[in-house]
């Protein structure tokens, strides 16, 4: 509920500057709602992002928060994170702060399994800079840097993380917000590195150009193309295709942490073995 | 007791995104001449919180 | 940390690290680049053993992200790289400058630009050291000459970087960096340590970019209850970003003014028969090893050449070179590059002394026979 999160907002630095029905308020609430949920200590929680719309959430997050440079934000809360492993990490990034010019320490991050809950705010475009096409723009979709249509194919970032190692990969949009807040809260569970992707709208840089109508028609758009992954199982591909499937996608038991991991090593060598 | 009370609601803060009233089940939810969110029906409110949830910019609060 | 003094054969590279350790570091994140790689391997295998943590990244940029990160949690941090990943490094070095997070840069020099010569060496990262990210920002910069001075420069760089929370670069080079000589390092527990200034203000009181009287805002550890916010946005005393150009005047031009405000605390070098010389030789790092060979070499021959060894490069030594330079026949500046400090020499020294340059950029080292026959050519 929102006056159960107020407290975990920058009240004062409000109203925020996303445009007029942009999901990122919803992300945001929803990631707020799973931390209260949570009971996690806003004394021991930090949030790092990136650059982009979404990035700007930390702004707004009464926490520890760090905005960093474009790309970078896992980099940045992997050294947060290993240096304080105590701290609740987590990470906001965009489609194309997370998925290009920080791809590489996506991959990473996830291959490591460290223990960081990574938001994916994605509105499939570059918002910030007025609507450039992202590696998460659908093919054939329009935006000022695609004139005639996007002809790149988009990655499919959940499988991308969980190829890359992530210990918990998770779906919803923005129309979904409780099972968004379902997710965050499972991401928040596991002990490991947790994505999540929260499908996001983008009704201003997106949704005008690839004529998607105004946020209520890309709310409704969202509603009527998403099936859970539950029913998606029983659907079949063929009956799924083109679909968003939601719901919490992988979930690995077991593995061992990084900072875990580091913690034996250093009592390993304090003992004076190798 | 006062329904309205119990959805309160932040018109200055309200960008007109048109969201909330597009998705109340119920109807409570109207826009004014702006496109801002206005409570129009409140005794119909069962308080599922639809609204307060999809609001981009926080602000409908519901329940007291 | 109790330590036996005595007489230990180290590379400058170990030195640097050892420094490190002595300083307080407990967090390395990097990527392997020669001739730097040494730092990481060392780090790998001696941060675990006083609890710190090393983390190999994916790649520089990285690596200089994950280190600022760790030194927001109150850790003392350090990386290492050279000149191709000094360049990657560059745009989190700026971030390090405006959000304000101390950290230390080691760049082992190497040869060229690109690739150009991994394993030769140079001193071509002047500049880039100071203007190597974009935007008006400080940075300090010490070049050590000797395995000593990698050790003392890199506990005085963490000093310096913890004190006025600014960025600090070692300029090392690949002479310097892969050489080996006998050297007693100091007992740590006699070393001054420096931390940086934590908030005494309830959470509630604290602003995170509120300077005081020194212009250096106090800096909460992540962790302990402050909920502030750090952003490369410029920012107002509050954390939050702002457009308002008083607000952004009085800040950036705080932050920027760390350079003038400070340099003479941190103004750091050595001489060697300065005082009377004629002939003065103005030099730094491996090629500071060449002009004190040649100075003596050039004494026995009763030409009157001294030396001036800079060992801070940035913020750069005006005072002391005006003060040096003045009344010299003429002054000489080798360098393993085409000119970089003498150009700022050139700045600050009186017009009617000539001012000569020996420049190598091949990856061979200025040898002292060079710049005697330098100085002879010009006393002639």
């Amino acid at each position: 509920m929102l006056k159960d999160i107020e407290k975990l907002m920058r009240v004062k630095r409000l109203p925020h500057i996303w445009c007029p029905g942009c999901g990122n308020g919803i992300v945001m609430k929803a990631m707020l709602e799973a931390i209260n949920d949570k009971g996690l200590d806003p004394d021991k929680t930090v949030v790092v992002s990136g650059i982009g719309c979404s990035s700007r959430a930390t702004g707004y997050m009464n926490f520890d928060t760090l905005h960093t440079m474009h790309g970078r934000a896992l980099a940045f809360a992997t050294g947060v994170k290993l240096a304080k492993p105590e701290l609740n990490v987590f990470v906001v990034t965009g489609d194309g702060d997370g998925s290009a010019i920080g791809g590489n320490h996506f991959i990473h991050a996830a291959r490591r399994n460290i223990d960081l809950n990574v938001i994916m705010f994605n509105n499939n475009i570059y918002g910030m800079t007025g609507g450039q096409y992202s590696p998460l723009t659908p093919q054939g979709r329009f935006a000022t840097t695609a004139p005639y249509g996007n002809l790149e194919r988009p990655f499919d970032i959940c499988k991308l993380a969980q190829g890359s190692g992530a210990t918990y990969v998770g779906r919803s949009t923005v129309f979904h917000t409780k099972l968004l807040t379902d997710v965050i809260k499972a991401a928040i569970d596991n002990k490991g590195f947790s994505f999540v992707e929260a499908v996001s709208i983008c009704p201003i840089s997106y949704g005008r150009r690839n004529k998607l109508g105004a946020a209520p028609q890309m709310m409704k758009w969202l509603k009527e193309n998403t099936v859970n992954v539950k029913a998606a199982e029983k659907l079949g591909a063929e009956k799924t295709a083109g679909k968003i499937i939601i719901g919490e996608l992988y979930h690995e038991a077991g593995t061992l942490e990084y900072t875990e991991l580091y913690d034996r090593l250093i009592t390993r060598v304090e003992e004076g073995g190798r | 007791m006062n329904k309205e009370k119990k959805i309160e609601v932040n018109t200055k803060g309200c960008k007109a995104c048109g969201i909330c009233y597009a998705l109340c089940p119920q109807g409570v939810l109207d826009k004014d001449h702006m496109g801002k969110v206005v409570v129009k029906n409140p005794d119909a409110c069962t308080q599922c919180r639809i609204c307060e949830d999809h609001c981009p910019d926080y602000c409908i609060k519901i329940g007291g | 940390m109790k330590r036996e003094k005595k007489v230990q054969l180290l590379q400058g590279n170990q030195a640097c690290s050892i420094a490190a350790i002595d300083a307080g570091v407990r967090f390395y994140a990097g990527y392997p680049i020669t001739p730097s790689t040494e730092i990481a391997e060392f780090m790998a295998e001696e941060l675990p053993k006083v609890g710190g943590k090393f983390i190999q990244m994916e790649d520089e940029i990285a690596g200089m992200s994950a280190v600022l990160g760790a030194a927001l949690t109150g850790t003392k941090v350090i990386t290492a790289t050279s000149g191709p990943g000094f360049s990657l490094k560059q745009e989190a070095i700026g971030f390090a400058a405006i959000a304000e997070i101390p950290c230390v840069i080691v760049d082992v020099q190497r040869m060229g630009p690109s690739t150009g010569g991994p394993t030769s060496v140079a001193q071509g990262d002047v500049m880039q050291a100071r203007w190597g990210t974009h935007g008006d920002h400080p940075v300090f910069a010490f070049s050590p000459a000797s395995v000593l001075e990698s050790y003392e420069l890199t506990i005085q760089a963490f000093n310096f970087s913890e004190k006025y929370r600014v960025p600090v670069v070692i300029l090392l080079d690949e002479i310097v960096g892969h050489m080996r000589e006998s050297v007693t390092l100091p007992d740590p527990d006699e070393l001054t340590i420096v931390d940086r200034k934590r908030p005494t203000v309830s959470p509630a009181d604290y602003a995170p970019y509120q300077p005081e009287q020194d212009g250096i805002p106090t800096m909460a550890d992540f962790g302990t209850g402050y909920h502030w916010h750090v952003t490369g946005l410029v920012h107002g005393e509050n954390g939050a970003a702002t457009g308002n150009p008083e607000v952004i005047d009085r800040q950036l031009t705080r932050i920027f003014d760390k350079m003038e405000k400070y340099k003479d605390e941190v103004n750091l070098y050595k001489t060697q028969a300065a005082d009377d010389a004629e002939y003065l030789l103005v030099s730094f790092g491996c090629t500071a090893r060449s002009a004190a060979e040649a100075v003596a070499e050039l004494r026995q021959m009763g030409i009157k050449a001294g030396l001036l060894q800079l060992q801070t490069i940035w913020p750069f030594p005006e005072k002391t070179i005006s003060e040096y330079t003045t009344g010299k026949k003429c002054v000489i500046v080798p360098e393993l590059n085409m000119g970089q400090v003498r150009g700022e020499i050139q700045k600050y020294i009186d017009k009617g002394i000539p001012l000569y340059g020996i420049n190598k950029i091949n990856g061979e080292p200025i040898t002292p026979q060079e710049i005697i026959n330098k100085v002879k050519e010009v006393a002639k």
